[in-house]
């Protein structure tokens, strides 16, 4: 039976993980590989990178990092962040990322989604998209949250899954950081408005939230950052919690 | 011994590489027909869409080479697709290996399947020394339905064939690269073919 997935996030600055890092037993904090090893071993089923560096010279180094992160890991990961071209896609897909992850350029130019979903296959293209409730309406947001659109998101993710998206990763900007549990309700809609895997963003404090997520927001893949950083919730113990609930889930 | 991956841009090979790797072995990422002609083992990966993949194998001239190998060959994901007689995948015909017809998958379930799924196989071979319902890592829109060369399965709207074997040529839907200590396995166990 196809299994229900959690994934950590790392965010990445200049190759290194940024947001604060809280485990005892890592040497070094900032080294994304010594996390994502630490992360494959516990069980996760999969890693999202995802690089917030200021500018384009910074960002190459994203291409080693991927190529290094490839070299520790068995599991998949998706690469995020600055991706506006098939040949940005390219370097990294070739240095061992499984997916590439697109958010405001894609807003800006949809074909991008076709072009990379024609290079490289459906399986590839996360879309990212970030969105907020505004008037009764969830409104996708730009440049991690700082632009607003009048563009629905639900009407955005549809357009996404018809131009070639193999997954949608959706972040509420109303629920990330609050710890109060995801947006289940927005997220359930989305479920019945694609038929491609969603990733749930936003909002996640503790193991209930995620067995809330998969069991009312409907979706495939709950992601989140700081309550796994910060050893809040371990991996493990959170997959016992959802086997408990009969959740399908990978136990290690 | 002599490991080579077949390269026709369709794929994530460094990973694959990067597993080999783990298990001591050196698998060089070529194209060239004689290299892949006198290895000890194939594997042939794949990733995207199949026409396309098909149209890349053909300017290489691989896709009359493949199925003249003698050697024992992995399939991996789409390669293992291409093995089969033909995809409703832009309605491709594949290698001709094996006599199955890959279909999609229906719309009673989201496509692609993402994820780790369990995999019910015959304990030998390509499995031996593997758990049974075993997890193994899988993102596909088509399937082969299960055949008389299945030799392992899963469930996504119903039972399909994860893993075939016919002859020297045997094939995976799942990544064994991306499926942690099973998927090392499964690759170790190809090695000693």
């Amino acid at each position: 039976m196809l299994t229900k997935r959690i994934i950590p996030c790392l965010d990445i600055k200049d190759g290194r993980t940024v947001k604060g890092v809280n485990f005892v037993d890592l040497r070094d904090a900032g080294d994304p590989i010594e996390l994502a090893c630490r992360y494959n071993r516990v069980g996760a089923d999969e890693l999202v990178f995802l690089d917030i560096s200021a500018t384009e010279q910074k960002r190459k180094t994203l291409a080693d990092l991927v190529l290094k992160v490839a070299a520790a890991l068995d599991i998949p990961f998706t690469v995020g962040g600055g991706i506006s071209s098939v040949e940005d896609a390219k370097k990294l897909l070739r240095n061992g990322a499984d997916k590439v992850s697109i958010n405001s350029a894609a807003v800006r130019r949809p074909e991008l989604i076709n072009e990379l979903a024609d290079a490289f296959g459906n399986q590839c293209v996360v879309v990212a998209i970030d969105a907020k409730k505004v008037n009764d309406s969830w409104l996708v947001h730009l440049v991690g949250g700082k632009v607003p659109t009048l563009i629905d998101l639900n009407e955005w993710a549809r357009e996404a899954e018809f131009r070639g998206a193999g997954e949608i990763l959706f972040t509420s900007m109303d629920h990330d950081g609050t710890k109060n549990g995801f947006a289940n309700t927005a997220l359930a809609e989305l479920t019945e408005k694609v038929n491609i895997p969603i990733i749930a963003s936003g909002g996640a404090g503790n193991t209930q939230h995620f067995v809330d997520t998969f069991k009312k927001g409907k979706v495939d893949a709950a992601l989140a950052a700081s309550v796994f950083h910060f050893g809040e919730i371990h991996i493990p113990e959170l997959k016992q919690i959802l086997k408990k609930e009969n959740i399908p889930t990978r136990i290690i | 011994m002599k490991t080579v991956i077949v390269d026709y841009d369709a794929g994530n090979v460094k990973s694959l590489q990067f597993a080999l790797e783990r298990l001591g072995v050196v698998g060089q990422i070529t194209n060239n027909s004689e290299l892949i002609s006198s290895a000890d083992k194939v594997i042939f990966p794949g990733q995207g869409e199949a026409a396309s993949a098909i149209e890349k194998l053909r300017s290489k001239g691989l896709d009359t080479l493949i199925p003249q190998l003698k050697q024992p060959v992995l399939g991996i994901c789409l390669g293992m697709q291409l093995l089969c007689k033909q995809t409703e995948e832009g309605n491709t015909q594949g290698l001709g290996i094996l006599p199955a017809k890959v279909v999609r998958f229906p719309n009673t379930v989201k496509v692609p399947q993402m994820g780790w799924n369990t995999v019910n196989h015959k304990a030998e071979g390509l499995f031996e020394g593997i758990a049974q319902d075993c997890y193994m890592y899988l993102v596909h829109s088509y399937f082969i339905p299960l055949t008389d060369a299945t030799i392992a399965q899963s469930q996504y709207a119903g039972a399909y064939s994860v893993a075939v074997q016919k002859d020297n040529f045997c094939g995976v839907q799942f990544h064994p690269e991306k499926s942690s200590k099973n998927g090392l396995r499964l690759l170790e166990n190809f090695l000693k073919f």
